[in-house]
């Protein structure tokens, strides 16, 4: 179940997680190479998010290991890890105060002042120039999720992890986003590792699909092998 | 009225105590019209409350006549049960029972040991074992306020610490506004009982003092005393118990261990 190239950035092997006697995730073994975007899909209980949170460390595996850039993670302190793999989750959360607050945020929790120009960078990146003193209390959810992916990016993480980041959204909020992510992530040649329910938009964004079921991997491979024409699971 | 039916002091007490309990179950079948459901808890707790204090009395009667040490032990169980009843409030809450059983020791403890030794309590074991009872039960129910109220914070802002964690933030500073609050809520049957004190009440010893012919001004700053024990026993109470669950509610490696995202079967809704 590997993928084709050869540079990886971050790998599981045989990766399980079980609570209460239910393993969520099963023995997942899967390479994300640097610079692609590996899409997680399947109906809902696959274990998809399950299988994200254990690859920024948000939730423990009880088997199995993840390596980043070649390192066993458990040997990264866990506040390292997270903020060189980055997360943007499916509702934005964010904390209150201004927009350039909630960019402060991550960077400040390892001694980084961020400078003004770098925030006015950031949510130019993202489409919202010029509004850094903000509140985000007056923000649409389309908005907040800009604010969310600006906020991860300060961190300049080398992974991005993203849970489902356009299924709360209408369908117009949903296209942005979806658009701003993708520019985002080939502009910047980012590792994307996204959990999506929406097909079509996996065939839109992925370089790889991995398809999970029950929480076990059913399929993987690029998106003509795993989807067909009709865009339908092959 | 009940005195003209019962002359023993023995069955009055229990009649007395039968018609205490009515009104209580009176009480609970009111909020049960509202749809506020206290049945099981309270008639447990009635039960539970009667038995007790008949014990403990019977107890107290033996030991009043031991010598002073003997309420060390007696006040040790107190800390113990205390903690019990405290981490039940808290179900869920990881480590519960040692967070309680180490603040309400220190926090009370400490206060009954110092003031103790200054002799600003007596240390004859008929005044160290009612007013150091005073101390422990008002830590215990700060303790199970700050536990309760953490527990819900934690959990109505699940989403929130783990963007922080997310981000590569400290756990603790995650959930420093929550702890923040918890102590706050905690604090505030205490610190109302210093504001409210000989205008809205008049505690039962400072009752008891005057029945037993001491001097009322004696008894009121007395009180005054009490009350501020209290106060410093429950706020030491606080704090210790908010320094050890910040940090309880996360694994060695900062992850959240208290999320509500997860049902019984461990599976996750949004998976």
């Amino acid at each position: 179940m590997l993928l084709t190239p050869t540079t990886a950035i971050l790998e599981t092997d045989h990766l399980s997680r079980e609570v209460a006697g239910v393993r969520i995730v099963d023995n997942v073994t899967v390479t994300v190479p640097t610079g692609r975007v590996l899409v997680v899909v399947g109906p809902s209980g696959a274990g998809k998010s399950s299988f994200l949170r254990l690859l920024n460390r948000l939730d423990e595996p009880t088997s199995g290991a993840v390596w980043f850039e070649g390192h066993d993670y458990r040997q990264i302190p866990p506040r390292e890890l997270r903020r060189r793999v980055g997360m943007v989750t499916q509702t934005a959360y964010l904390f209150p105060g201004t927009l350039a607050d909630n960019l402060r945020f991550g960077p400040l929790q390892h001694g980084i002042e961020l400078p003004a120009r770098t925030i006015d960078a950031l949510l130019t990146e993202v489409g919202l120039e010029g509004r850094s003193r903000e509140d985000v209390a007056h923000l649409s959810g389309g908005e907040a999720q800009r604010v969310s992916l600006a906020r991860a990016l300060a961190n300049e993480p080398a992974v991005l992890l993203l849970d489902e980041p356009t299924s709360s959204l209408d369908a117009e909020a949903k296209d942005e986003i979806e658009k701003l992510i993708l520019g985002v992530v080939r502009r910047k040649q980012f590792t994307c590792v996204m959990v999506s329910h929406d097909l079509s938009q996996a065939a839109r964004v992925a370089d790889q699909i991995m398809v999970m079921n029950k929480g076990r991997v059913t399929k993987i491979g690029a998106v003509s092998e795993v989807i067909n024409a009709e865009g339908v699971l092959q | 009225m009940l005195k003209e039916f019962f002359n023993n002091q023995l069955t009055l007490g229990c009649a007395q105590a039968a018609v205490a309990a009515l009104l209580a179950l009176a009480v609970m079948l009111l909020a049960r019209q509202r749809k506020i459901h206290l049945e099981r808890e309270t008639i447990v707790a009635l039960i539970r409350g009667i038995v007790q204090i008949t014990a403990v009395g019977s107890i107290l009667v033996l030991l009043l006549r031991g010598p002073a040490w003997t309420g060390i032990f007696l006040l040790a169980a107190m800390i113990g049960a205390a903690a019990r009843i405290s981490a039940d409030r808290a179900k869920g809450l990881p480590h519960s029972f040692h967070v309680s059983l180490y603040a309400i020791a220190a926090g009370a403890g400490s206060v009954i040991a110092l003031m103790s030794w200054v002799g600003v309590i007596d240390m004859r074991i008929t005044s160290l074992i009612p007013i150091g009872s005073m101390l422990i039960a008002n830590a215990m129910n700060t303790n199970s306020l700050v536990l309760n109220r953490f527990r819900s914070e934690v959990e109505s802002h699940t989403g929130l610490i783990e963007t922080g964690l997310a981000l590569g933030a400290d756990a603790k500073q995650t959930v420093a506004p929550y702890v923040q609050s918890s102590v706050q809520a905690g604090l505030i049957p205490a610190i109302d009982s210093l504001r409210s004190l000989g205008i809205v009440w008049i505690p039962g010893l400072m009752a008891g003092m005057l029945l037993s012919g001491a001097s009322p001004i004696y008894a009121a700053i007395y009180q005054f005393v009490t009350i501020s024990m209290i106060f410093s026993s429950s706020g030491l109470t606080s704090l210790i118990c908010s320094l050890m669950i910040r940090s309880s509610v996360f694994s060695p490696a900062e992850q959240l261990a208290l999320r509500p995202g997860v049902t019984a079967a461990g599976i996750r809704h949004n998976s």
